[in-house]
């Protein structure tokens, strides 16, 4: 390790030192109302207590399958849409003419709100849920992917048809791989959306999920409770980030070296 | 090596216009009343100013794009569209940067069904022809210009093409790889003998290479003057051919016509407070005038 690395790595642990151990010490000290804002040592035990004894709601691997559960499957749900949404659009100017007013405005909705309306219609269970998640995730998807189609290179399709690609084959040898850098860039944002479709929609109304321990939590003011309901989606969401790191090196391998973007935040 | 048993894939154009609608709803003619003719197997260099149409032309030729008014025939029969029989090579790159050398190369033939295995052979073999053996599976961004260039011409002739459309394909590499790559050319459409169409701004390369240099003029693009070249094949080494004196009295005559092009074209896009462009030198190329 360089230097200049080794540095960076004693100035993160440091400043994750003076957070934790700032906030541990003022809620020790009743500087700052551990009640109200919970406390680091207090959150590590609500952690313990829920893996040894379970929630009110049942083992914490059941709230935490529930959550993944729901949000993996809108997220490939709502990818999967956002793209062929994105493709067609893209590509037939006549469809992307008579939707795009539609689309902005319904984009344009508090579509977080939908997530009472998904619980309606499908009930309690994670298709709900699921629905919400994807619902979220397609827009973001769908942009992507539109604009990446958009931003094709011209040459390289004229090259394709030349070289005798017919329409379909344009689309699968020259559109989507083009527009793969935007739609895989989009995938990082895309699942914490997921999540988010996948927790707000537990909070309106399950019987499992992390969600709903936080929830729970918040009805018995137990900030340890809500904070710890957090940590472990933090870590879910860090897990999917580094997954969509790999998806995206190795489709993207294509590109040069110096490509490193995404090593930057 | 492959020939072409079809010799009959003559280009004809006649009395071609284009317009273009401008944003500001403005028509741009951009080529008017083209006529001229590339007989099957032979090598038309067409030469012009920036702007002058010439690439204009090529998207016609190959159904790309369809004139205003006028007709464009290739081997007898109207363009309407893309045709199998011809092919492109594009002033930039036109490579997939996501497919390999080999999967580049090999695109033609799999668009047209032929078996992947064959494929595969079929694009070996071109870039082996193209002395690209060894680099099959590296990607485009990691060879260098010329290098790239030589994949676009074993892409491009796979596909057995009988007319060949070339848009400035050397006109990024630099003088040496260009030297080179023009003989490699030469070689090549010596054993494939499709007709070519080869749009350049560079006088020397059109001449060395070509039977028949087309001069056009400033927008709107018209054929000023068609010289043929009458130096004998096979031409040998395009750095030496150069030297001669028929081939520098061609430069001389072609030039002469081309100049006052040049100058009009360049005399739109300078400043009126430039100096005027001075006696031309054949030697500066037309490459400073663009842009």
């Amino acid at each position: 390790m360089s230097r200049r690395k080794l540095s960076v790595v004693l100035a993160q642990v440091a400043l994750l030192v003076i957070v934790f151990g700032g906030w541990q010490l003022f809620t020790s000290l009743k500087i700052v109302d551990p009640f109200f804002y919970g406390q680091p040592s207090g959150i590590v035990r609500k952690i313990g207590t829920w893996i040894q004894h379970g929630t009110g709601f049942g083992s914490i691997w059941v709230q935490i399958s529930t959550t993944l559960e729901e949000a993996v499957f809108g997220f490939l749900i709502g990818v999967a849409a956002g793209v062929i949404a994105g493709v067609l659009l893209g590509q037939f100017r006549f469809l992307s003419d008579v939707l795009s007013p539609y689309i902005k405005a319904v984009n344009a909705l508090p579509r977080i709100v939908l997530g009472a309306l998904f619980i309606i219609i499908l009930g309690l269970g994670i298709e709900s849920k699921i629905v919400l998640a994807a619902f979220l995730v397609f827009f973001v998807v769908f942009f992507n992917a539109y604009q990446g189609v958009r931003e094709v290179d011209g040459n390289l399709v004229n090259n394709a048809r030349i070289l005798g690609a017919s329409r379909v084959q344009v689309i699968r040898n020259v559109v989507i791989p083009s527009a793969m850098t935007w739609i895989i860039a989009s995938l990082h944002v895309a699942f914490g959306f997921a999540v988010i479709g996948a927790i707000v929609g537990e909070v309106l109304g399950a019987q499992h999920g992390l969600g709903v321990i936080i929830t729970d939590s918040q009805n018995n003011f137990d900030a340890n409770g809500i904070f710890a309901g957090m940590l472990i989606i933090g870590v879910i969401a860090l897990v999917a980030e580094w997954l969509i790191s790999l998806l995206e090196r190795r489709l993207l391998a294509w590109r040069p070296q110096t490509a490193t973007e995404a090593a930057g935040l | 090596m492959r020939s072409n048993t079809s010799h009959d894939y003559r280009i004809e154009l006649s009395a071609v216009t284009k317009r273009f609608s401008t944003p500001g709803g403005t028509a741009f003619t951009a080529l008017r009343d083209v006529t001229m003719t590339v007989e099957p197997g032979r090598f038309c260099a067409v030469v012009g100013p920036s702007g002058c149409g010439k690439s204009t032309t090529l998207t016609l030729v190959a159904g790309l794009d369809r004139p205003s008014e006028g007709s464009v025939r290739v081997g007898g029969r109207p363009v309407d569209g893309i045709a199998r029989s011809t092919s492109f090579m594009f002033q930039t790159d036109a490579l997939l940067p996501w497919k390999t050398v080999l999967g580049n190369v090999a695109m033609g033939p799999l668009f047209h069904g032929v078996p992947k295995k064959t494929a595969l052979t079929d694009a070996r073999e071109w870039l082996r022809l193209v002395g690209l053996a060894g680099f099959e599976n590296h990607h485009p961004h990691q060879l260098s210009g010329g290098m790239r260039k030589r994949v676009s011409l074993a892409a491009a002739l796979i596909n057995e093409p009988s007319v060949l459309l070339m848009d400035e394909p050397f006109g990024a590499l630099d003088v040496q790889t260009k030297a080179i790559m023009s003989n490699e050319l030469l070689m090549l459409w010596d054993q494939t003998q499709p007709s070519v169409i080869f749009v350049t701004h560079d006088l020397e390369e059109a001449i060395a290479l070509a039977d028949q240099v087309v001069v056009m003029t400033a927008a709107p693009g018209t054929v000023k003057a068609v010289f043929d070249i009458d130096l004998p094949r096979p031409r040998g080494a395009v750095q030496e051919i150069r030297f001669g004196k028929r081939f520098t009295d061609l430069h001389h005559e072609i030039w002469e016509s081309l100049r006052d092009e040049v100058e009009r074209a360049y005399a739109r896009t300078a400043a009126p407070a430039s100096a005027p462009a001075g006696p031309a030198v054949p030697t500066v190329s037309i490459e400073e005038v663009r842009s």
